[in-house]
């Protein structure tokens, strides 16, 4: 109505928020930041960032069979894996390296999607930025193999979710293997029969 | 507090009086005046240093941000960290530019804001140089600042900068305007055009007889204060250097420290009007109990904080109405003033004086609100014979 008004109404409007910006609650026009490297938010449960392999008690035998599903998966290409070999130069199924190019993975989560043997998850830390391109930001096996407990301890309701499903499966194979033997029949070997 | 009062001035007689055993007369007097000018060239760039903090402090909240406070305790050393980055940030001339006006209009910039600082009293008896057209200096001082903006526009040879240049001319020229006659009633007042005189006439009611509680006064101001913002450049009056318009408008050919430079101007600017705004209309230094000098910081500061309230609330005008707040409500709004001013010293019964002049200017400010929100429609033109 008045020539001037609504510049006043939009001067009042800044001038509340400069002064409940120092006393009030963030949702009462207080501020919302949070001075990050002094104060932190709780990294919340759903949160996923670059992938770790996880292993079941010994890091010598992780769950990883290196099938290689992930990095034929993997959009960007970024998974590198070699499988171990015994001194017979025989596969062995667990591999020898697992590289993962943090620098090229976009955290996609595919990764997480494809292996069938519950080997791969995304992570919570997120502050890997270093200096050194070629080395730090290169994950090795050995940086990227964390114990399940950790998974637990990460994402516990995802985590407490695969290990009934893999428990489940472990007794439906226990009891698939305990009926033949009922029956008179010896059991198939894991390996083909082979000796 | 008479010693608070003057302190600066005792230091400076008492260390005055010590050199005098040694120096003959005029050593002195030269010392004298060395003194006021080195604390002006300090002031000026430590007011450019510390306005820069509170300015990205003060709408850092208003944007529910807190603003840096990473460097130092409340991030005071932000301006120093700032300072040398910019000192060792590369100096690009471009190829074609007018080399020799290119590096001069940042230094001529600054000059005119430094030569404000002459006039302004910061306290009493602190006055650098007591002017008996004081106010007319600062005038004719500070709108030399906008050839320095055409020098730069025009020798950086390129088309934003030109244009940044063109619409500081044009604004200049719309807003010198009213703002010297918005001063016209305070000259009419204190019957001086002295800025120190001017705030001794401010004096009475125990230092609290300003003229913004008078009608005329409280008009004169809220222009005066509006033309100073668009003098300095300042949002929401920053044509020239409309970022999301013309790049940075006229330094955008500028890095390193020459846009420091430009920067610094701005805001001692900033400082200048504030601090006139204040001596003319808010008396100065002029208020009861606290020093007087003190009484100055806080005003100017107060109204610079308007400024910055200004710059996190309004967005940037559009080139026309800009020019039509200016030449179509400011001019005749203080013509009016004037004489309003006039018949309002000529008569002497209080009430019916106030009355009087606020009934005058409220009818007339209507008047031509009313005038100005017109929808203006070209008409339509037929140019027969084309066909
Ligand atoms: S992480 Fe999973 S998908 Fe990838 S190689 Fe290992 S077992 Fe296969
Ligand atoms: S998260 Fe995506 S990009 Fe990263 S390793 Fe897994 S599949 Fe590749």
């Amino acid at each position: 109505m008045f020539f001037g008004l609504g510049v006043l109404r939009g001067l009042m409007v800044t001038l509340k928020n400069f002064v409940t910006s120092y006393f009030m609650p963030p949702d009462r026009g207080g501020l919302f930041t949070v001075e990050y490297p002094e104060k932190r938010l709780p990294v919340i449960e759903r949160f996923r960032n670059f992938p770790f392999l996880v292993y079941d008690k010994d890091p010598e035998n992780p769950r990883c069979v290196a099938c290689e599903i992930c990095a034929n998966e993997c959009p960007t290409k970024c998974i590198y894996i070699e499988k171990d070999t015994d001194p017979n130069k025989k596969p062995l199924r667990r591999p020898a390296i697992f590289d993962i190019d943090i620098t090229v993975c976009m955290n996609c989560g595919i990764c997480e999607e494809v292996c069938p043997f519950d080997s791969i998850y995304m992570d919570h830390p997120f502050e890997v930025a270093s200096s050194d391109r070629l080395e730090k930001l290169l994950f090795h096996k050995n940086d990227l193999l964390k114990s399940n407990d950790y998974f637990h301890k990460i994402r516990p309701t995802h985590a407490a979710a695969i290990d009934a499903r893999r428990r489940a499966v472990e007794e439906k194979k226990k009891s698939a293997a305990v009926k033949p033997s009922e029956t008179g029949q010896p059991p198939k070997a894991q390996n083909g029969g082979k000796p | 507090m008479e010693i608070l009062d003057s302190i600066f001035l005792n230091t400076k007689k008492i260390f005055l009086d010590l050199l005098g055993c040694w120096l003959p007369d005029w050593m002195i007097l030269l010392v004298n005046i060395g003194i006021i000018i080195g604390v002006i060239a300090v002031l000026g760039p430590v007011i450019m240093m510390y306005l820069t903090l509170l300015e990205r402090k003060i709408i850092g909240r208003m944007q529910n941000r807190i603003g840096p406070n990473r460097v130092g305790i409340f991030g005071i050393l932000q301006p120093i960290a700032d300072g040398i980055k910019m000192f060792t940030k590369e100096d690009i001339i471009p190829q074609n530019a007018d080399k020799i006006v290119h590096f001069l209009a940042p230094v001529l910039m600054v000059i005119p804001a430094l030569l404000a600082f002459a006039v302004l009293p910061f306290g009493r008896g602190m006055i650098p140089v007591n002017l008996n057209v004081g106010l007319l200096f600062f005038i004719a001082v500070s709108s030399t600042s906008t050839i320095c903006v055409f020098m730069a526009s025009w020798a950086s040879r390129n088309k934003f900068s030109i244009l940044g240049g063109m619409r500081s001319a044009a604004q200049m020229i719309s807003y010198e305007i009213p703002m010297v006659l918005s001063v016209v009633p305070v000259i009419l007042s204190a019957e001086s055009l002295s800025t120190y005189a001017i705030v001794e006439a401010q004096a009475r009611w125990s230092g609290l007889h300003w003229f913004v509680f008078t009608p005329w006064g409280l008009l004169a101001f809220i222009i005066f204060f509006l033309c100073g913002v668009a003098e300095c450049n300042r949002s929401p009056f920053d044509l020239p250097e409309a970022e999301s318009e013309i790049v940075a408008g006229f330094h955008t050919e500028y890095s390193g420290m020459k846009f420091a430079l430009f920067y610094m101007a701005e805001y001692m600017n900033t400082f200048t009007v504030s601090a006139l705004a204040a001596t003319l209309f808010l008396g100065g230094w002029e208020g009861p109990v606290l020093p007087s000098w003190l009484w100055f910081f806080i005003k100017t500061h107060a109204l610079i904080f308007v400024m910055f309230w200004f710059r996190g609330t309004l967005p940037r005008f559009r080139v026309d109405q800009l020019m039509g707040l200016a030449w179509k409500l400011f001019l005749p709004l203080t013509l009016i003033n004037i004489f309003v001013a006039g018949g309002y010293h000529l008569i002497s019964d209080r009430n019916f004086r106030v009355a009087g002049a606020s009934a005058v200017l409220l009818v007339s400010f209507l008047l031509f609100t009313v005038f100005l929100n017109r929808k203006y429609m070209p008409e339509k033109r037929r140019y027969d014979l084309v066909d």
